[in-house]
């Protein structure tokens, strides 16, 4: 007899890796179409300026040059990207698609050149002249606090577009009868995601049936094709956003950028298929930055270490325009500062004002990874005031099961998005004590802030939580071939996290079936008729929770198609490994019924948040004359509800330390004071390489599901980043503690730990 | 990042690349392993009409190791380099400062004429050429000359050949028995660029250092001896005050770069450090051969 299916929890080799790793993955380059034009974007030079005009005459002369789009082919108001979560006050900040009077950052798009070959196009992109008259480039908060508007002026106020508070009880009264309170300024610096992939897309635009085919989606098409098809004046059904395999989000790639416009907008007027592959270059100055932020906060605890309240106020360098999730790091970083702990007073600030440079938008644990840099500073200097083990002023403020639901934060103004969230199942302690284990804490304790060998020694512990599940809801239908195959199709989408493994494991399971018969379609709304996608760390919840009703609901069917064709009740057919079976022992396989529409539909609703608490802790070495650091020992623990699979779980968790890692010590998007990008190659924006952290250990739990949905799963795909930031700066501090350095201000490159020890005169 | 349309020639010989190379005037590159041309032109640094490749002509490769000199092909790899037994015998100083640069798929193309030609401030083999007092064969149309290495290398990114002028090798003199040696890079991660970079070389008369030469690259505009800490080694004993000296002395002497990584105080600060690190290296590496 059939045994229930046990993929779920299973450490399942992803079955997209052999595709990938023969080279035979279908990326958006792979992609042509007879009679194609390529485009290249002409992007501003001057980060701020007056568009006076748009001399291509000499380009459009080359020979194999079609078109030069102008904000001038735009007919009517030039459309503004919309915002994933609107809010009264952003609105005079959107996006438009291109530029039209003003430009406002480097790399604003300003026209767009279309040939034969890719190459063409970018010679002649060179010759495409936009006459800017510059303005003062505004770079600095300094200037951007000032009190006349700079970018908009004429539709804003200032340049804040937008102030978001989160709080809680009452933080005046804690801070007044607190036994302690530490406070100080930190910043973390502007960086971007780096999926390896750029980004790229191709439009098709079929004039007879009045139908726009943009290929090369990622992360949530259906938003971007409802955004698209009011854009383009169409009904949504005549937009489709198709994915083929992606090469990396974290965030950045898949959102509505003025690309999206510019290459359809481009296949419409001339009625070909056009292409536009990003290239490194431009993608620095393109695509969505982030982690621009300074903090000025405060911690009141008791004398025995357990907190009372948090306040302060964050600056947050949004960039030139809000973007459509340029608000979530902001937020997010007021609402989850207070992390794993239980914070009961929170009054707490975050300012997003613009300025001259790329628009900002979500990294990997957007806002999450910056608050928990400061607040973790925050308990390792007040650990140090009150003369406490810093796992203890941990080990007192972590939140227990007992206390679920526990409120975090509420944020005003309310964005639509959780203004009230709470954490929702855990014992934060369980985590914490198995990493610290895992990690040896005593025996390393031995080394910390020790000189051996020329290197000084440092260990830390950092806890975090990480909101999943994006909201409200995710969709599937699941339907049975001729063949007896088994398809699946998802609105979440891939963007190299093992969806197609993930959503077969489920399927698999509740079905009955072999991982082998299940066949996944997702990311495209060519297969639903609506959808969400993948962000937020929802797919496994969401798409895996849809996927799961699906797939009752065909075996629903399945049941009842069954006793109908063998003339019993319902309740006599038992339905197991993908077979009916009758009272008298007949058997119907799947196939057999496939042909009477065997299939089933969902549409998972939920919109609780689902919250990963965990611990990680660091080792590292210092050295004090280059001012290296050397990540020794890494171990993450977290805790996620359920395990679906736990190879791909930790390589999210793993590839998320190592993302942290380039975080902390070298990735940066600096700006000159005229807003020019000074990046614009990985020679200098400096990622990860995949041997450069040979030491991350992970470990995962499943104690404590989610009950916010049926699998009892919780996001876990940006937890691993979280932690990273205030666990190694709080390594080195305690390395360099003879020297009472205080690294408050990522990134900690060699340059910047050597200059903590060698502070100009 | 798509490269601006040029001519390609292929020639057989070096009178015929050198003649192609006269006829363009200035307008034309040589290419060998395109480590550092092809992104240039990929940035649009660098818009040559004419592309003329080395690969098809004869004795430009081959690594000889006679009794007086040390002879390099121009067109020498770097996997040559770290392959070679004979030279890690003969000049040990070379493969270890090659086995900094870049990364395996780069290492199997770049070539050392190339590195030369190129000339940047943080590139290896020019240092290492100019430390040893290396000479460098070029040929133009107009015929052979020989130049030193440190005479090639007129700046960053620039050097003395002329527009027509090819190199067809290098030659280092031998060294003495017993010869010590130092290396020690810093880049931010393995096969980056050079924040800096130390090289040394000397020998022992009775117990004290003679014959020293030091130079420095990466942190400086071009890769260059460094006398005041060439002179506070030699007569001195090998040991942690003489290396100490010499690394203050060097540290001094230099006119650090700055850029967006690193500022001239680290820059200077780390070539002390790099200095003093790679010399007691030296003499580690003595002792443990002596074991």
């Amino acid at each position: 007899m059939n045994t229930p299916n046990t993929y779920i929890g299973g450490h399942v080799e992803r079955v997209e890796d052999a595709r990938f790793l023969r080279g035979a993955g279908r990326y958006i380059d792979d992609v042509t179409r007879e009679g194609m034009l390529h485009a290249c974007v002409v992007r501003s030079a001057v980060a701020h300026g007056r568009l006076v005009s748009i001399d291509a005459e000499e380009a459009l002369a080359m020979p194999g040059v079609h078109a030069v789009l102008t904000a001038a082919d735009v007919t009517g108001e030039i459309p503004t990207i919309p915002f994933r979560r609107p809010n009264p006050k952003i609105g005079p900040y959107a996006q438009p698609v291109i530029a039209r009077e003003r430009v406002r950052y480097f790399g604003e798009p300003v026209a767009l050149v279309l040939a034969d070959s890719p190459e063409l196009a970018e010679d002649a992109a060179e010759l495409v002249l936009p006459e800017i008259e510059p303005l003062p480039a505004v770079v600095t908060r300094d200037a951007a606090l000032a009190a006349e508007p700079l970018l908009f002026p004429g539709t804003t106020e200032d340049n804040l577009a937008a102030v978001f508070t989160a709080g809680k009880g009452d933080a005046e009264a804690a801070f007044a009868g607190a036994a302690l309170v530490v406070g100080d300024s930190f910043s973390t610096q502007r960086q971007t995601a780096l999926p390896l992939e750029t980004r790229g897309l191709l439009a098709e635009w079929d004039a007879d049936a009045q139908h726009l085919t943009v290929h090369g989606a990622a992360k949530l098409p259906f938003f971007n094709r409802r955004a698209m098809a009011k854009m383009m004046d169409l009904p949504e059904t005549s937009v489709d956003y198709v994915e083929h395999d992606v090469g990396g989000g974290f965030g950045a790639r898949g959102e509505f950028y003025p690309e999206d416009f510019l290459v359809a907008l481009a296949a419409r007027i001339t009625g070909r298929p056009v292409k536009w592959v990003e290239d490194r270059r431009e993608h620095f100055a393109a695509i969505a930055h982030s982690r621009e932020a300074e903090a000025q906060v405060e911690l009141a605890l008791d004398a025995s270490g357990r907190i009372l309240g948090l306040r302060g106020e964050m600056f947050m360098n949004v960039g030139a325009y809000v973007r459509p999730n340029g608000m979530t790091p902001v937020r997010n970083c007021a609402q989850f500062m207070s992390g794993p702990y239980r914070v009961p007073n929170i009054a707490l600030q975050a300012t997003a004002y613009v300025a001259n440079k790329t628009p900002a938008g979500t990294f990997r644990g957007p806002g999450r990874y910056e608050g928990s840099f400061f607040i973790e500073r925050l308990l390792d200097m007040a650990a140090a005031r009150l003369g406490l083990d810093r796992r203890t002023i941990r080990q007192v403020n972590l939140l227990t099961n007992a206390e679920m639901p526990y409120p975090l934060a509420q944020i005003r103004p309310s964005d639509g998005s959780r203004a009230e969230t709470s954490c929702d199942s855990g014992e934060y302690s369980e985590a914490f004590h198995r990493c610290l284990q895992a990690f040896d804490w005593e025996e390393k304790e031995k080394l910390d802030g020790r000189l051996i060998d020329g290197r000084y020694h440092g260990i830390a512990v950092s806890c975090f939580i990480e909101g999943g599940a994006s909201g409200p809801a995710e969709t599937a239908r699941i339907q049975v071939a001729g063949d007896g195959g088994v398809e699946v199709y998802v609105g979440s989408s891939a963007i190299g996290q093992g969806l197609e493994t993930v959503m077969a494991q489920i399927a698999a399971d509740t079905l009955g079936l072999p991982m082998e018969c299940i066949r996944i379609y997702h990311g495209s709304t060519t297969y639903l008729a609506e959808g969400w996608g993948s962000y937020g760390s929802r797919a496994t919840v969401m798409g895996g929770n849809a996927v799961r009703e699906a797939a009752l609901a065909l075996l629903a069917r399945f049941r009842a198609l069954a006793a109908r064709r063998l003339g019993v009740g319902e309740a006599e057919v038992s339905v197991v490994g993908g077979q009916a079976v009758g009272p008298d022992g007949a058997v119907l396989d799947l196939a057999d019924l496939a042909a009477e529409g065997l299939a089933g539909e969902a549409k998972f609703l939920n919109s609780d948040a689902t919250y990963t608490n965990g611990t990680a802790a660091v080792h590292v070495a210092v050295d004090p004359e280059t001012g290296r650091v050397e990540v020794l020992d890494y171990v993450v623990c977290d805790e996620v509800g359920r395990i679906v699979n736990a190879l791909t779980l930790h390589g999210q968790v793993t590839g998320a330390a190592v993302q942290g890692f380039g975080s902390v010590f070298g990735e940066e998007l600096p700006y000159d004071d005229d807003g020019a990008l000074l990046v614009g190659t990985l020679a200098d924006y400096l990622v990860p390489l995949a041997t450069d952290y040979p030491r991350v250990r992970c470990l995962s739990l499943e104690s404590y599901p989610s009950p916010t949905n049926p699998l009892g799963a919780k996001g876990a795909g940006e937890g691993g980043i979280i932690p990273v930031g205030g666990a190694v700066a709080n390594a080195v501090a305690s390395a360099l503690r003879a020297f009472g350095v205080a690294p408050n201000h990522l990134p900690l490159s060699p340059a910047r730990v050597w200059a903590l020890l060698n502070p100009p005169d | 990042m798509k490269l601006p349309a040029f001519d390609y020639a292929c020639p057989e010989t070096l009178d015929e690349a050198t003649a192609l190379l006269a006829e363009a005037g200035g307008d034309a590159k040589v290419i060998a392993g395109g480590q550092s041309l092809l992104p240039f032109m990929a940035f649009r640094l660098a818009a040559p009409s004419l592309l003329v490749d080395l690969r098809k002509i004869a004795g430009l490769d081959g690594i000889e190791v006679a009794d007086g000199e040390i002879r390099l092909g121009a067109m020498v790899r770097w996997r040559d380099i770290l392959d070679s037994a004979a030279l890690a015998r003969a000049l040990p100083l070379l493969p270890a400062a090659i086995g900094h640069v870049a990364h395996y798929q780069i290492r199997n193309r770049g070539t050392l004429g190339g590195s030369l030609a190129h000339a940047d401030p943080a590139s290896e083999f020019p240092c290492i050429a100019v430390l040893c007092g290396a000479s460098v064969d070029v040929v133009g149309a107009g015929g052979h000359r020989t130049i030193p290495a440190d005479e090639l290398i007129a700046g960053p990114m620039e050097t003395t050949l002329e527009d027509d002028e090819i190199i067809v090798a290098v030659r280092f003199p031998r060294w003495p028995e017993g010869r010590r040696w130092a290396f020690d890079e810093f880049a931010l991660r393995h096969g980056d660029l050079a924040i800096a970079a130390v090289a040394a070389a000397y020998d022992m008369d009775g117990p004290h250092i003679a014959h020293a030469r030091v130079a420095v690259m990466g942190a400086t505009d071009t890769p260059q001896r460094v006398p005041p800490a060439e002179d506070a080694l030699n007569g001195r004993a090998p040991d942690d005050d003489t290396f100490g000296a010499a690394a203050a002395a060097a540290s001094a002497a230099i006119e650090p770069t700055e850029d967006l990584h690193a500022g001239a105080a680290y820059r200077r600060a780390l070539v002390g450090t790099l200095l003093r690190r790679a010399l007691a290296e030296s003499c580690a590496r003595e002792r443990e051969a002596a074991e």
